[in-house]
């Protein structure tokens, strides 16, 4: 029998997947809902699924949520993943994606003894060459900020830490698909397709005192 | 305390008038088309049982024993009928007790809404009385849930509930309604059906091409096989069905729950799939060079070992659930959407076509398993009663028309193997969790969906135990559920396992049970016990005949094994008829 090669050709159903486990960003746009969070850590926890990264912010829609989320796995997995949040009710899309197909950034603070910045010309330059810029300068200490990836803001990390570093913090990555259009285009397909009421939000948290009236 | 205005008619309010957050629950339930409730009041969920009291007229409220027996007599309601079955429980434990009860609804996409009570808003999170989490609790087990905290949410929460709940892949929702919520008086608009929410798209377009690509192989195909699940019930989509079999002469075989969609006699009906599923489509599976899966899920109890499973066939698959295409099996075609739509677009594209000797090779294969299991099963030469047998004398009173309910276990394998079903919606039973004690309560659920329907609830002397107390929802609503329970005095599927795979080593199967007729009879509920081939037949015509509900113990033999069978780890091909 001749078998068809049929939509095995198409990306979105490709069953040979790359099996190389890789760093993937995942971006979901969501409703802001109490509780999505939880439903969305879920899918992951449940297949034992660590997340090395994970950052919630509004999008440039207003209403709407991007989660940034940073896995190590396969496609496979990956694209398993990302058709289970989408089929969560409150999330309206989701992209995944190599670290080649993206922009992404992570800020890092580094709390430094100021009495060293002040001393040794070391420092400065160290600081100078790597970008970071200074957020808060106090007699005690000064804390620096860079961006970058991971490699440059731990080289920061390392070349700091014979000075006295005090405290580090990194955040959670943030990134933007070089390819994509925004998801402006897709909600308004959305929306053309299938034009509805916005949806009830669970506003108690904002609003305690006045939601007892009894 | 603020009191509830008595509804004048609550299904349709023209202006905004000042009403509970209750008497607003129940009116949403009133003008979704609910007709019964399953529940049972606590603390946190007075407010809407006081509002029920006024509500007798349009909402038939039953009475459980246990709010786990409430949501499974919820899931029978939606499983016979075709609607939304909806359970009521209080806060803390009431609303815990439902959790088993979420997940077997999500695992099998059955739509329930369950309104739980809960605590104060203002005490929320404090470890108040009765107060649990049950939003974080049934996160993984429900396909939404929602905490509603003030009234005014109430009819748009519950309005959403229904539509996700009864709309795309369905599934079991939970709104939990604080107390002061459900006592507010707020100016109630008219009810609004939900139609639309903009993250959630339950119906995909359906994209021709891919449709037009299963048509293809369809028609370029030697043995094809058909693979039909639930989502064939779900999508009432059984005429199209029906129509693509017999126009493409393709030999079908159904997973537990898309058991009925096409008669049991049907010519090209050819079976069960799965560890305790039929030979033939086993074996079978194997062999196909396309495989077209419509409305089933590829569950690991019907592949067997992934990486042997049908590695010579091209597989077609059509679900509503994109998550289930590709997910544990690679498809070659995916067909996404409602198989009522996409199954008249497939049709109209294939051939009409016979495969006579490809259909021949399942029925040579049905009269190796006839010879080797199914015979002696139904029509036992030894002493004592078959499991087999009792289906077969009950097949033979009711037709196919009575709808059966089936527990989990060994009874349920043969329930489901040899139970005869002229329509859908006729086996109700727990699939993809297994969930022992789930019979009971879902057959009086079943019953209440189904009232001109015979109801019988076929179940283990095991999962019996699991939910007995729910006798007493039968005695108080005088609802006529028949009950069989095929005793064997073991908890035979474990039993079974641990002689085939643990070397006899019986650990903790043997279990005792009461008289079950004397327990029957103490919740005034006639019943019979038979131990003798000779009363068997007698004794299930009787309990048809019987005004009312009516148990039958049938002792049936203690260690019979359920076979052909996968042992687990192992190919479908490799199912053993011994």
């Amino acid at each position: 029998m001749r078998l068809l090669r049929v939509a095995r050709n198409d990306k979105r159903f490709q069953s040979a997947k790359i099996m190389d486990r890789q760093e993937y960003n995942i971006t979901a746009y969501t409703e802001n809902q109490v509780g999505l969070l939880n439903r969305i850590a879920i899918i992951f926890s449940r297949r034992k699924i660590n997340i090395e990264s994970l950052n919630v912010s509004p999008s440039e829609i207003e209403g709407i949520h991007r989660f940034n989320i940073v896995i190590v796995e396969t496609e496979e997995v990956v694209e398993k993943l990302a058709k289970q949040i989408e089929k969560q009710v409150e999330v309206l899309k989701v992209y995944y994606n190599t670290n080649a197909d993206v922009i992404w950034q992570e800020m890092a603070l580094y709390k430094v003894p100021t009495d060293v910045i002040a001393e040794k010309v070391l420092v400065e330059r160290l600081l100078r060459e790597n970008g970071a810029r200074a957020v808060v300068i106090r007699k005690d200490y000064t804390v620096f900020e860079t961006t970058g990836h991971r490699e440059e803001t731990d080289n920061l990390l390392k070349a700091l830490q014979p000075y006295g570093l005090i405290e580090f913090v990194r955040s959670a990555r943030i990134a933007i698909i070089k390819a994509s259009d925004g998801f402006h285009h897709k909600l308004q397909e959305f929306e053309r397709r299938e034009p509805g009421e916005e949806v009830a939000e669970n506003e108690f948290l904002n609003d305690r005192d006045a939601v007892f009236t009894m | 305390m603020l009191s509830a205005p008595s509804p004048a008619s609550p299904a349709a309010l023209p202006t905004p008038t000042p009403v509970s957050g209750a008497v607003a629950t129940l009116q949403a339930l009133v003008a979704e088309g609910v007709d019964t409730i399953f529940g049972y009041p606590g603390g946190a969920i007075i407010p809407i049982y006081d509002a029920l009291y006024d509500f007798k007229a349009q909402l038939n409220h039953v009475l459980v024993r246990h709010e786990q027996g409430g949501i499974h007599a919820a899931q029978g309601y939606a499983r016979s009928s075709g609607r939304v079955g909806v359970a009521l429980a209080t806060s803390g434990p009431g609303a815990t007790n439902l959790v088993t009860g979420l997940a077997d609804a999500l695992i099998d996409s059955t739509p329930v809404v369950c309104i739980t009570g809960q605590v104060f808003a203002h005490l929320l999170g404090t470890d108040a009385f009765q107060e649990t989490d049950i939003i974080n609790i049934t996160t993984p087990v429900t396909k939404w849930n929602y905490q509603v905290t003030r009234a005014e949410e109430i009819p748009e929460a519950l309005a959403k509930a229904f539509y996700i709940a009864r709309s795309g892949r369905p599934g079991p929702v939970l709104v939990d309604i604080t107390k002061n919520a459900q006592m507010q008086l707020f100016d109630a608009p008219e009810y609004q059906p939900c139609t639309h929410i903009r993250s959630y798209r339950p119906a995909p377009v359906v994209r021709r091409k891919y449709v037009e690509q299963a048509a293809a192989l369809i028609n370029s195909a030697r043995r094809p096989f058909i693979l039909w699940g639930q989502g064939v019930v779900l999508g009432g989509a059984e005429a199209e069905f029906r129509e693509f079999v017999e126009k493409s002469g393709i030999p079908a075989a159904w997973t537990i729950l898309g058991t009925g969609a096409l008669p049991t006699g049907h010519p090209l009906n050819v079976g069960m799939l799965g560890m305790h599923g039929n030979y033939g489509p086993n074996v079978l599976t194997n062999e196909c060079d396309v495989l077209i899966a419509i409305g089933m899920r590829f569950d690991d109890r019907v592949t067997g070992r992934l990486d042997k499973y049908a590695r010579q066939a091209q597989i077609i698959h059509l679900d509503i659930d994109p998550t289930e295409i590709g997910k544990n099996v690679p498809t070659a075609v995916p067909v996404w959407g409602d198989c009522k739509e996409t199954l008249p677009l497939l049709t109209a594209l294939i051939e009409p076509k016979q495969h006579t000797a490809w259909l021949a090779r399942f029925n040579d294969h049905l009269a190796q398993e006839v010879a080797a299991v199914i015979r002696e099963e139904l029509f036992p030469t030894s002493e004592e009663l078959t499991m087999g047998e009792v289906m077969q004398q009950l097949n033979e009173i009711t037709q196919g028309e009575a709808v059966i309910v089936s527990d989990v276990g060994q009874h349920q394998m043969v329930a489901c193997r040899y139970a005869r079903q002229n329509q859908s919606r006729s086996h109700v039973t727990s699939g993809g969790l297994g969930t022992m004690g789930f019979a009971l309560p879902a057959a009086i659920g079943a019953k209440f969906g189904a009232p001109h329907r015979p109801v019988v609830a076929v179940i283990g002397d095991g999962g019996f135990q699991m939910t007995i107390q729910e006798l007493g929802t039968i005695m108080q609503t005088g609802v006529d559920v028949k009950i069989i329970i095929l005793n064997n005095q073991f908890l035979g599927m474990v039993r079974q396992w641990q002689e085939l795979f643990h070397q006899r080593r019986y650990s903790f199967v043997d279990i005792q049970s009461p008289d079950f007729v004397a327990v029957a009879a103490g919740y005034r509920i006639a019943g019979q016990r038979v131990d003798a081939r000779a009363e068997l037949r007698p004794a299930l015509e009787k309990m048809l005949a019987h005004p009312g509900s009516f148990l039958l113990e049938v002792l049936v033999t203690k260690e019979n094994n359920i076979f052909p069978m996968v042992p687990q780890g192992c190919s479908v091909a490799e199912i053993r008829l011994r």
